[in-house]
């Protein structure tokens, strides 16, 4: 046994679960007596549903029920909730229409659920459910955020007007304004974030369980936060209380935010569980999962910044328009503006910043966080126009940077949008990505490759994000609906063997590995006697789950609390049997040691005199060894860094090759490098693939035209270069393992890095920006239309 | 209902199944194999790959009657009878190639045919260009790429014994 | 999908007969587009006729004509010496169709019946001037493609095998759909004593097609500068989220003279 503490790139415990087939998977789960459903959806964007019926359906072999919005709107059964609430720069509420579990009255996007069949197989459930006749009186749509706030748009929502859910604004409008009056210069950028659909390999899927003799219901489904989809769900919209309601979310194949929200599947199935009084279990087909996952950005932004001669950044002003989707999900409304706006300082002293969001329906899937969630689109906007900057102002990329930067010894240092940094050295990660990239040496490249008739480019990002998310009383300020803090139990049982409850969820991080290394440091127990357990409301305490690169920082601090709670408990039953004073008892290494002597308990002593307390001081102290702790964080942690990117382009097609991508970020702690250069490698190709390749689109109509792999383009492994990860860390300042969190750090920084470098190819055609994704087909027509221009010059 | 007989990782199975069922399907639903996953509906994805004759197929685009008469080996037919892990298992877990786990049965079994279907050493495009038919959305392919590079000498020495 | 009748023939004459009785009957052959078409509902057979056992595989040499068995897969012609060092350009058009798991199922016979408009065989069976042999006749490449998803064949009629003149240079070059892999342009050329041919799939709106005035040039000079100064109209090609009709005829051009430059 090595080394297996914070620092070691232990091997994962999961991994031979997952390498030998036994991952246990919501799919992979079959409970006796179980039928199937299946989901009969909106086939066109937005129409009045005048007529369902369901006779001939109903009447098909291997059904058992079939169920409309009718039989939904009857029972006392509420819409799917949103979690969080923005309010207008006037101060009302934004616009929170009804997202109903099953559509009533009128489809608003491609997909939105209308029916759904209960049978006894999945192709009997479907068969029937083809069998459905659904009489629409289709109704005008809007399928993008310009035509949605056009005037005279048609209304997603009646009474929305214009399509808005929120007009919000950060930062004082009249001071921007004045800096930008006396500005030496203006540089502005417009431009937008495409829209992604996350598509997580494993499908969602979701079993709902009813006991008849106990009335007790249990959903098993693909969630990153299983307390919280049994809060929404049983709290909101079943009405179900929590002793009566289980939710178990298994192994998950992958997440990054889409598997985050509470959907109309789970409440379906539970739902109709109890109805039919069997298991009914639903499993996404791909297709499905492309018109009802969450889909991820789609921003339409305005960026100015005002310089001064030296290029110096006086103030910024942004207007974006945020698609939400036809309906809010779950964190929908505070991706644009608390996980965006509030991260438009960067990693730069602009004085001054001014942003309005105004939040648009449309009639598409909802969209919300994906893998960033805001702060992509933040990074991405001031990357590119931080490039902007010096293209305009000829001033060297490199140098405009360092000449804006937050300095190293300014932390905690308050942005003008909210945040204060802890720590961070952008000067250095900058430093050594440049080094590890070969900045210095790049125009040989260029030169070569132009010999072989390829455009190569560079481009960089030095970047910035707030992840660890959040202190329940700042984010309850800003609307948040829930708390934000995590949760761990620490169970040391009877012969020192640890089993660690946390509140969060792995779905690929391999927590399992990562958090019990914490016991390792913290308590000295071998890695092979800790086991971690998550993902199920009958197992763990109330806690929040995984998103926004939080499990280390807020659910691993609250593992450290619960630990230190078991050393001083076990310092006073150490203290009893050593017949010393508690003051005196130190721990280290798995053993109480009075100071000073060689008189000592292992834990395994400690534990045991525990569990079997005969000599034991029963007057002042409990038995056992099994401690809780809730840790609510202080702050956001900052995770930044620098990236870059080297692409080569040949002309003839657009085809666009990433031919180097370097990372350097900060991180915070590193419990396990292996696992963290995992994470960023992920990220980055999840980067690359939004800046390259990714983009779902709707016709102007409404209809997903990218609704499978064969037109939505996945980054496969020959379009992603080998990636060189590597980390400079300054620590969290603020919790106790100084880790900040490196789930999303890859998929933020990257796509800026990823563009820059495709318009520094593109230099010589007089391209100074362009939208993401860089496909071939959009490069080629931007080489196509600088070419007469080249030839007149 | 028709039938089919098949073995599958060395253990014969006769199943009555529909026309139309798949060859995943009988393997998750009929025999309880469900390392084998589904993730996409238009063949792409590889996360069903099984070896059927030893060589790597989607058992999503096959139908189980297809299969009458059949050797497949499935992920959970890789390891020794003793649970020792394949080469590429092992490599896998060594190089962290695997986040998530759902694209890792189909990833691996890919793997393990393109190795043995390339005695004489793989280059990194080459791994690359293997692995056309698989998708991974976690590991960026980064590690998945190295540990297949690992896997290839240890599995080469391994059958030369 | 929906349920049908499975039967697997051990003749010829057997499938025929099935296929002949039944209008909705379907041949299957590697399945790798079929099985995806039936999973989508897209098609709902009354019987599907797996062809997996009427001996139609395997690749012979014969003077200057390659017969390959409609059964055989694309992984099988990938790897084949024979195919390799007679038409180089088949033996990497195959190895790039779909990836390695479907090579191991995709026959070429399937391919060719299903005329998919951005499959990469029909390119290489009309550049090459290929005759399509069926249970009852043999048809030129020239009749058998008849537009999209649209061949001779009739009610019933199977492919048994292809026959490939064998060129005295050939290649193949293809420009993927990013999403699909399917070929966006796709381009085989094939130089025999009498001419050039070129044949481009992926592109035309009625599938397949030769380009005529490539085949002037390059008859009259096999280099790619031969082509390099002539423009293919858009008209009649195809244009999605990936590419439009001017793109592609933009690609005819560099994936031709890729196409010649690797032949040559």
């Amino acid at each position: 046994m090595g080394f297996e503490g914070i620092g070691a790139s232990v091997r994962r415990k999961e991994d031979v679960r997952f390498l030998s087939g036994k991952g246990n998977y919501t799919d992979d789960i079959n409970r006796p007596g179980q039928l199937h459903a299946y989901i009969r959806r909106a086939d066109r964007p937005h129409a009045r549903i005048d007529a369902i019926d369901t006779a001939a359906a109903a009447k098909a072999p291997g059904v058992v029920r079939v169920f409309t919005g009718a039989d939904i709107a009857a029972e006392n059964i509420g819409g799917i909730p949103c979690g969080w609430q923005i309010h207008n720069k006037d101060g009302s509420p934004m616009a929170e229409p009804m997202h109903p579990v099953l559509a009533v009255g009128k489809v608003r996007h491609v997909g939105d659920p209308v029916a759904v069949v209960i049978a006894d197989s999945r192709q009997a459930a479907k068969n029937a459910a083809e069998l459905i006749e659904i009489d629409y009186t289709d109704l005008p749509a809007v399928a993008n955020l310009t035509d949605a706030v056009a005037p005279g748009a048609p209304e997603v929502h009646d009474g929305v007007k214009g399509n808005l859910c929120y007009d919000w604004v950060i930062g004082d409008k009249a001071v921007v304004d004045g800096v930008f009056a006396n500005a030496h210069r203006v540089v502005k950028l417009e431009l937008t974030n495409n829209r992604l659909i996350p598509n997580a390999m494993e499908p969602r899927a979701a079993i709902g369980d009813f006991d008849t003799s106990s009335g007790d219901y249990t959903l098993y489904t693909t969630s990153q936060n299983p307390h919280v989809i049994r809060l929404l769900m049983g709290a909101f919209v079943l009405h179900i209380p929590e002793n009566k309601l289980r939710v178990v979310a298994p192994d998950v194949g992958g997440g990054f935010g889409s598997k985050i929200y509470h959907y109309a599947e789970e409440a379906i199935v539970t739902w109709a569980a109890g109805r039919v009084r069997r298991p009914v279990k639903w499993t996404a087909e791909r297709s499905e999962s492309f018109m009802s996952d969450a889909h991820g950005r789609d921003h339409v932004s305005t960026a100015e910044m005002a310089i001064d001669k030296d290029g110096v950044f006086l103030g910024l002003r942004i207007t974006t328009l945020a698609n939400m989707g036809a309906y809010l999900s779950t964190f929908a409304p505070a991706v644009p503006t608390y996980l965006y706006a509030t991260l438009l300082a960067g990693v730069y002293k602009t004085p001054v910043i001014y942003c309005n969001v105004k939040a648009v329906f449309t009639n598409t899937v909802p969209v919300d966080a994906y893998r960033g969630a805001g702060r992509p689109e933040a990074t991405y906007l001031l990357e590119r126009l931080v490039d902007a900057i010096a293209y305009d102002t000829a001033i060297d990329k490199i140098e405009l940077r360092r000449r804006n930067f937050i300095p190293a010894d300014a932390f905690p240092y308050q942005t003008p949008v909210a945040l204060q940094y802890d720590s961070g050295d952008y000067q250095t990660t900058l430093k050594v990505a440049l080094q590890n990239a070969g900045w210095e040496s790049f125009e040989g490249r260029r030169a070569e490759a132009k010999r072989r008739g390829k455009l190569r480019g560079i481009g960089i990002s030095t970047y910035l994000e707030a992840c660890g998310i959040a202190p329940s009383a700042v984010v309850g300020s800003l609307g948040a609906r829930a708390g934000l803090y995590e949760v761990a139990n620490i169970r040391v049982h009877p012969t020192g063997s640890v089993t660690v409850f946390t509140g969060t969820h792995s779905h690929g991080q391999g927590h399992e590995t990562t958090l019990a290394q914490l016991v390792v440091d913290q308590l000295g127990v071998p890695l092979d006697q800790v086991e971690v357990v998550h993902g199920d409301t009958a197992k763990i305490p109330f806690g929040m789950g995984t998103y926004g690169s939080r499990s280390l920082a807020v659910g691993g601090s609250a593992m450290v609390k619960a630990m230190d709670k078991i050393i001083a408990k076990g310092k006073k039953i150490a203290a009893h049997l050593l017949e010393a004073s508690v003051q005196d008892i130190e721990f280290k290494d798995n053993t109480f040691t009075v100071a000073g002597t060689d008189r000592s308990k292992t834990l395994t002593d400690v534990s045991l005199a525990a569990y079997v307390p005969h000599n034991y001081p029963i007057e002042e102290l409990e038995p056992g060894l099994d401690e809780t702790a809730f840790y609510d964080p202080k702050n956001f942690t900052f995770p930044g860094g620098c990236h870059i990117a080297e692409v080569e382009i040949d002309p003839e097609t657009g085809v666009v090759d990433m031919v180097n991508f370097t990372a350097v970020d900060d991180v915070g702690r590193v419990v396990n490098p292996m696992i963290v250069e995992g994470q960023v490698q992920g990220g980055v190709a999840q980067g690359i693939g939004q800046a390259l390749f990714e983009s779902a689109i709707y016709d102007p109509e409404g209809q997903l035209l990218s609704g499978s792999f064969m037109d939505y383009t996945m980054p496969r492994a020959n379009d992603i270069p080998p990636l060189s990860v590597a980390t400079e860390n300054t620590m969290c300042t603020h919790n106790p393992l100084g880790s900040k969190g490196c789930g999303e750090v890859g998929a933020i920084g990257s796509p800026p890095a990823v563009i820059n470098a495709v318009v520094d190819a593109l230099k010589d055609y007089g391209v100074r920006h362009l939208e993401m994704p860089a496909t071939a087909a959009k490069i080629w027509s931007i080489i196509q239309s600088a070419q007469p221009r080249l030839a007149a010059e | 209902m028709p039938q089919v007989t098949l073995t599958v990782n060395g253990q014969q199975h006769t199943v009555e199944v529909e026309g139309r069922t798949l060859l995943v399907e009988l393997l998750r639903e009929k025999l309880g194999l469900t390392g084998t996953h589904v993730g996409c509906d238009t063949s792409q994805c590889g996360a069903c790959v099984v070896h059927i004759d030893g060589v790597s197929v989607k058992s999503c685009t096959q139908l189980a009657l297809q299969a009458d008469g059949t050797s497949i080996t499935t992920i959970e037919g890789l390891a020794a009878a003793d649970g020792t892990l394949h080469p590429m298992q092992e490599a896998f877990r060594e190089h962290h190639a695997l986040q998530c786990g759902f694209c890792t049965p189909g990833m691996v079994m890919t793997a393990v045919d393109l190795v043995q279907s390339h005695p004489d050493g793989l280059t990194e495009k080459e791994i690359r260009e293997g692995l056309e038919g698989n998708l991974c959305r976690c590991t960026g392919y980064h590690n998945i790429v190295k540990a297949i590079a690992a896997a290839h000498p240890l599995m080469h020495a391994e059958a030369a014994e | 999908m929906y349920d049908f009748a499975y039967e697997k023939p051990g003749s010829l004459a057997d499938a025929v007969k099935v296929l002949s009785a039944d209008p909705d009957a379907k041949a299957l052959a590697g399945g790798q587009t079929f099985i995806p078409v039936l999973k989508q509902r897209l098609n709902r057979p009354s019987t599907v006729v797996d062809l997996a056992k009427l001996g139609l595989t395997g690749i012979t040499v014969s003077g200057d004509t390659v017969t390959i068995g409609a059964m055989t897969t694309h992984a099988t012609i990938a790897a084949n010496p024979d195919i390799k060092s007679k038409i180089p350009g088949l033996q990497h058009q195959a190895s790039l169709i779909g990836d390695e798991a479907v090579r191991h199922r995709g026959t070429i016979g399937g391919s060719l019946a299903n005329n998919d408009p951005a499959a990469c065989y029909p390119s290489a069976v009309l550049a090459l001037g290929g005759t399509i042999k069926t249970d009852r006749r043999s048809i030129p490449a020239e009749e058998f493609f008849q537009g999209m998803f649209t061949t001779a064949l009739e009610p019933g009629e199977i492919i048994t095998s292809v026959e490939l003149p064998i060129p005295q240079k050939s290649a193949y070059e293809k420009f993927r759909n990013p999403a699909s892999r399917y070929a966006i342009v796709g381009v085989f050329v094939a130089k025999f004593p009498s001419g050039v041919r070129l044949a481009i799939t992926g592109a035309g709106q009625g599938g397949v097609f030769r380009h005529a005035e490539f085949e002037k040039a390059l008859s009259a000079n096999f280099a790619p500068e031969a082509i390099a100064g002539i423009a293919t109209p858009a008209d009649g090609l195809n244009g999605d989220i990936h590419a439009s009709p001017e793109y592609r005829a933009h690609l005819i051009g560099v994936v031709s003279k890729r196409a010649v430059a690797k032949a040559a």
